[in-house]
């Protein structure tokens, strides 16, 4: 494989600005990584090749003129295809949307353009971001690159499997439960969950609205930090996303390899004991990198964790329901051949262009809406929200950040829980209760089980406190160095 | 918590989110969301009498912005990915009868 590609995206951007490598190296080189693994690991929907070319081809002229050159000026990128992008389609994974061409961009897309980033492609995803493995995508199969019979994690299983592949040199994914981070926990790479109002969600198609937000997939928390400094900030197009007034956006990697004094960590003694036995492990030997840097390991309790999942799956199916209501047949996207009548337009499209997943989150967060539940479920899950919050809440008073697992386990075998979806739901125990509390969160290469297969560390903060989170998890990445192990990629 | 889901209550569910399901996914659903609603009993280990329900993290209510005109999308932007169009409409099947049935 090309050893351009084994740059991280920082050292990639810092290699184009001196004009060590062009951008349109990097480009080729990446699509030539896409012609060789691609068929077997299954990560884009789409790529733009031509267009990508041109975009890097532009940014070696603005170089060799002289000009100013935005913060991931050539630098070959993938984004999950639940981004709106005037440029191809946006299918979300799903039948309902197989030809959708959006008629905008999303602001982080227009973000990314504006740094000079070179987009490379549109990743797989459960549809519509909904699941942990990458198989409810209605579209294609994506699979491990460290296991190609074990799944990627999801739903942003193709942005994670295409940067652990290098397939690309960074990308971006969106998290509603645990959709970036557990995915590069299976993946081997980083992922950020960012404060929710922190990143405009503008042309993102929705799933859960007040659980949903975008963030970076990298191979590196500095990547992750430089990724950061491109896309985050209030945007007017997105009422939810927070105004500088209450958060400042800050330069994260300015002082991102400067280690935080006096470091109070949290752990609650359960989680670290919970999950597979190698999870464990690796979460106890994490947890001693931090002691040995100095920091005091605290111990807290969250007495409402073990109710996060129920919470979520009534809030998010809820949501959902309302969210893909206005896939209708009728504005855009599938509609049925022949229907007899209106309604037909809306239930049989709808039936033929949803996958299964879709299909039972609509029902389930139908039937929590629904006139004579709506207190038992909904009302009582926001309930529910709010003391989990309280956990946090109470939980950092006594420290900066709290350490606990990604996933309870190392990535699954494909089919392994495909055919049980409450299985498939308990595997986002650790990630889900950062959505619904709106913390970030992070998920960085902390070692790896015993055939061989990646294992993540999650760092949890308090809200907008990403600078701070992204130097801890910098600190942990230059004591060791998992995150500069590689997949050996399938032949 | 409430009565358990049966087939009856998963088509009736199935109507109201618009969704034609086979009797095939009415028998899957029925057994899945039983066991997933099941599951979610456990939320009534808490009691939750003096909490407030929490519905977004923001510390932000109402956001205003001034009332002035922008530009939109246009027509043909917005009528580009519709299944079926008549000129400037989107086109759907006829809603009310001729007259006969009203």
């Amino acid at each position: 494989m090309n050893e351009l590609l084994d740059m991280d995206c920082k050292q990639l951007r810092e290699a184009i600005a001196a004009k060590r490598v062009r951008s349109v190296e990097a480009t080729e080189a990446v699509f030539e990584a896409i012609d060789k693994y691609e068929p077997i690991i299954g990560s884009y929907i789409s790529t733009f090749k031509e267009q990508a070319l041109a975009k890097a081809k532009e940014v070696d002229g603005k170089i060799a003129a002289g000009e100013v050159v935005g913060e991931l000026a050539g630098v070959p990128v993938a984004i999950k295809d639940n981004l709106c992008t005037t440029f191809g389609t946006t299918t979300c994974a799903s039948k309902i949307l197989e030809n959708f061409h959006s008629p905008y961009n999303a602001t982080v897309i227009e973000k990314l353009l504006a740094a000079d980033a070179v987009i490379v492609g549109k990743t797989n995803m459960d549809e519509f971001a909904m699941g942990s493995s990458t198989e409810n995508s209605g579209l294609k199969q994506t699979v491990n690159p460290w296991d190609t019979s074990r799944v990627p994690g999801g739903s942003s299983g193709g942005s994670a499997a295409a940067v652990a592949g290098r397939l690309c040199f960074a990308a971006l994914g969106s998290d509603t439960g645990g959709s970036i981070r557990q995915p590069a926990s299976l993946c081997g790479v980083v992922g950020l969950k960012p404060t929710y109002g922190r990143i405009s969600r503008y042309g993102l198609v929705a799933y859960g609205s007040s659980l949903d937000q975008i963030g970076p997939v990298t191979r590196t928390v500095s990547d992750c930090a430089l990724m950061m400094n491109v896309i985050a900030g209030h945007d007017e197009k997105d009422s939810t996303s927070v105004s500088e007034s209450i958060a400042l956006v800050c330069n994260y990697l300015e002082k991102l390899d400067e280690p935080i004094s006096e470091l109070k960590i949290g752990v609650v003694p359960e989680f670290v004991a919970g999950g597979e036995a190698d999870v464990q492990k690796a979460t106890a030997e994490a947890i001693e990198v931090y002691k040995k840097l100095g920091a005091e390991i605290v111990e807290i309790e969250m007495p409402h964790f073990d109710y996060a999942i129920s919470a979520y799956y009534v809030i998010a199916t809820a949501e959902a329901s309302s969210n893909l209501a206005r896939y209708d047949g009728v504005h855009y996207g599938h509609r049925t051949e022949r229907p007899a009548d209106y309604i037909e337009v809306y239930s049989k499209s709808r039936a033929e262009g949803f996958g299964k997943e879709a299909k039972r989150r609509i029902m389930l967060g139908t039937y929590a809406l629904s006139s004579g539940y709506y207190d038992a479920y909904y009302l009582k899950a926001l309930k529910v929200r709010n003391l989990i919050r309280g956990d946090f809440t109470r939980a950092f008073e006594k420290c900066e950040a709290i350490l606990m697992p990604v996933s309870p386990t190392t990535a699954f075998r494909l089919g392994e829980k495909i055919d049980d979806p409450l299985q498939m739901y308990l595997s986002d125990v650790y990630t889900i209760a950062a959505n619904l509390a709106g913390i970030p969160g992070i998920s960085i290469p902390c070692g790896f089980d015993e055939s061989g297969l990646p294992i993540g560390l999650q760092i949890l903060a308090p809200a907008f406190a990403e600078e701070k989170l992204l130097r801890i998890a910098r600190m942990f990445e230059m004591q060791t160095d998992w995150h500069q192990k590689k997949p050996a990629m399938p032949k | 918590m409430a009565k358990r889901i049966d087939e009856a209550l998963v088509r009736k569910v199935a109507k109201l989110a618009r969704l034609e399901l086979a009797d095939s996914e009415i028998e899957e659903f029925t057994v899945q969301l039983s066991a997933i609603l099941d599951y979610m009993e456990k939320m009534n280990e808490l009691d939750t009498a003096d909490v407030e329900p929490l519905a977004h993290c923001l510390p932000i209510s109402n956001i205003l912005r001034d009332d002035s005109i922008k530009a939109s999308l246009g027509t043909e932007k917005t009528l580009a990915n519709a299944p079926q169009r008549d000129g400037e409409f989107f086109k759907v099947p006829k809603i009310l009868d001729d007259g006969s049935a009203a």
